[in-house]
């Protein structure tokens, strides 16, 4: 098992892993516009605007990081519920998600067919989540067996948290991955609680990457607050499936820094210490500093992408909530191919616009 | 045409739809080198090579989410589950992620998937290789679920799967696989889903069936005809969709409906049969609306006095014919 040093402080902290200024800037606008409308979410919950809310706050650093190295609408992306900043990075917008909160008829993930955060396009090569965990991982894994049969050079990659690894379908997955090796990346975002069971009562190793020699694959953990370093993990795993040398499992540790959901109650089973001490491990500002001495990002600078943020943020919200909802009938459509009207085009999709 | 083999049926259609698409691919437990338990794949890796026939762990969760995968960019994967008792461990596969792909994308990603198991009992097989569980899954909205009777069908059947959008489960009564022979059109043979087949016409008693009960029917029907009772037997072949217009057609012509099938009787997939008759063809019916089913214990006993006890023969559905027939 290797584990991925921090990158280091260099003037160009990009130049170690092969990023340039304007690739750091677009991913630290990516993170913190992921923060931005998860933040919005929860506000639009508590306000009575949307029943229920998952979110990926703590995940967002590793999210984008470990995404960059991956082409988009080439390769594949089987996504879970924390993955805003994976699917935003991956290609979706903002009023995307915002119409999977509002559940909306145009919205892409599942046109208001399933709870806010199971999300999903397939113009991004997103595929849908779905709410029993790690079942994902399987068809990121036959993503890949279709890849390698059919010469497509794609990799797939699946993200998923330590609770899911505990699933058998993820043993199953890796050994199968691993025995054809497979273009495949698996990667756990271990934020140390499955709903309030701790780290410790779910997993009898310290790392989750330790089991990966178990399939003879490599098992990297790496910083999840460290976003260079989440990139060049994922870059390393990415180009060893692309070119043959088969699946990696990614260990990013990560916090949560919100309840499981927003019907969870958090400080029942954490203590105010912990959850203080948690902030520490939160990539958004740890990515900023890093960028501020790094002089890529300027005051000017962060204040014009802040405030682009904030009206990309409304838009969305507002876009979203005036979108129709579905109507009723539309609920027997699509159990079967055919099953809607003849003329029905995918309202998202961009030859419909 | 050409007399073939249940299994025979299958093996040339799963060959010949390989050679027709090369997105199609073969995936399970010993169907590679070995040809599969039953040898309903023999000679296909020698066909097809590695890359298309791909002999997997013991892990039915995985052939049955690495078929979803591999849908999903690009290939029709052939998933064959060795026993349909086996089919448990990738339930949730099958019923939280191909059956819903569709539905809860919104249309967006579809699921072109088959699965082949051998299903039924009375071979010796016991409670873990005999078991009838077309209810579990003809019960789920997403699902197609066919069970032939024919080698004409089988065949007729498992290509227009194949080409199908939606996810398919096809269920082969491993009885029939060397014992039932027929023809096979040649060439390009497709049964489109959703279709009964009238297998003996008659006029006082319908008998609905699928699969090794169908034929059964058949015998019951031969039977009944010597004394005098004339038998309509209707092979359903496909459980969803379900043709209830020839069901009802029939059972409106007769007046009286048999249920005939094998898995345990309590909400078995007949139990749904009943249902629909009793709602749409009330007023035609001379009598109750009747079941022959296997008894309700947990899986079909070993021993051959036990196995025959669980066992529906064709017995037991003549006796079902006459106590209906003398309302």
């Amino acid at each position: 098992m290797a584990t991925t040093g921090r990158s280091n402080g260099s003037t160009h902290p990009g130049e170690a892993v092969g990023l340039s200024d304007a690739d750091l800037l677009e991913m630290y606008r990516l993170v913190a516009l992921a923060r931005a409308i998860d933040e919005r979410m929860w506000i639009l919950n508590r306000a009575g605007r949307i029943p229920f809310v998952i979110s990926g706050q703590g995940h967002e650093g590793a999210q984008v990081g470990i995404a960059w190295a991956l082409r988009r609408r080439h390769d594949w992306v089987a996504p879970f519920y924390r993955s805003i900043a994976t699917c935003l990075t991956f290609g979706m917008s903002a009023r995307d998600l915002m119409l999977a909160q509002y559940a909306k008829a145009t919205d892409p993930s599942s046109g208001g067919r399933q709870m806010p955060g199971h999300y999903g396009h397939v113009d991004h090569h997103l595929v849908s989540v779905s709410s029993p965990v790690a079942t994902q991982m399987l068809h990121a894994v036959g993503i890949a067996l279709a890849a390698k049969i059919r010469g497509t050079d794609q990799v797939a990659m699946t993200m998923m948290g330590e609770g899911s690894s505990n699933q058998g379908e993820v043993h199953e997955a890796l050994n199968f991955a691993a025995i054809h090796r497979l273009p495949f990346v698996l990667v756990v975002e271990n934020n140390g609680y499955a709903i309030s069971v701790p780290f410790a009562r779910q997993v009898s190793v310290p790392d989750v990457a330790m089991r990966a020699r178990g399939y003879g694959i490599p098992g990297v953990v790496v910083d999840g607050a460290d976003v260079l370093a989440c990139f060049a993990a994922s870059s390393a795993a990415v180009d060893r499936a692309r070119s043959g040398g088969g699946p990696t499992l990614i260990e990013a540790k990560v916090t949560r820094l919100t309840a499981h959901s927003s019907d969870d109650q958090q400080t029942k089973y954490r203590s105010e210490e912990e959850l203080a001490a948690e902030r520490a491990l939160d990539a958004l500002p740890r990515f900023r500093a890093q960028l501020v001495e790094a002089g890529v990002l300027t005051e000017a600078s962060e204040a014009r992408q802040a405030e682009e943020i904030r009206a990309v943020v409304d838009d969305a919200t507002d876009f979203a909530e005036a979108q129709p909802d579905p109507t009723a009938e539309s609920g027997a459509w699509w159990v079967y191919a055919g099953d809607g009207p003849d003329d029905w085009v995918a309202p998202w999709r961009e030859d419909s616009r | 045409m050409a007399v073939r083999t249940f299994i025979e049926a299958i093996r040339e259609t799963l060959a010949s739809e390989m050679r027709r698409d090369p997105s199609v691919i073969v995936l399970g437990e010993d169907v590679g080198k070995k040809g599969g338990v039953f040898l309903a794949t023999d000679g296909l890796w020698a066909e097809f090579g590695d890359d298309r026939v791909i002999d997997t762990p013991l892990t039915e969760a995985q052939i049955v989410g690495t078929a979803i995968g591999a849908s999903i960019n690009g290939l029709r994967p052939v998933a064959e589950i060795q026993f349909a008792d086996f089919i448990f461990p990738a339930m949730n596969q099958i019923v939280s992620e191909a059956a819903r792909m569709r539905y809860r994308t919104n249309n967006s990603l579809g699921c072109p998937i088959v699965i082949r198991a051998p299903y039924g009992g009375g071979v010796h097989g016991a409670l873990y290789h005999s078991q009838s569980v077309e209810a579990f899954f003809a019960h789920v909205p997403g699902l197609k679920v066919i069970v032939p009777s024919t080698p004409r069908d089988a065949a007729g059947l498992l290509r227009t799967a194949i080409r199908d959008e939606d996810p398919v489960l096809y269920f082969e009564h491993k009885k029939m696989y060397r014992s039932v022979r027929g023809d096979v059109p040649d060439g390009d043979h497709v049964t489109p889903l959703g279709r009964a087949f009238i297998s003996h016409p008659g006029s006082q008693v319908t008998v609905v069936s699928y699969g090794l009960m169908a034929h059964y029917a058949l015998e019951a029907a031969d039977r009944a005809a010597e004394e005098g009772i004339s038998v309509e037997v209707v092979d359903l072949r496909t459980l969803r969709p379900l043709d209830t217009e020839t069901l009802l057609g029939s059972v409106r012509k007769t007046g009286k409906c048999l249920v005939v099938y094998e898995d345990n009787r309590f909400l078995g997939y007949g139990a749904e049969i009943a249902a629909i008759v009793a709602d749409q063809a009330f007023d035609y019916l001379d009598g109750p609306v009747s079941r022959v089913a296997g008894p309700d214990v947990p899986g079909v006993p070993y021993n051959h006095v036990l196995e025959d006890w669980f066992m529906v023969s064709p017995e037991k559905i003549l006796d079902g014919i006459r106590a209906l027939a003398a309302y």
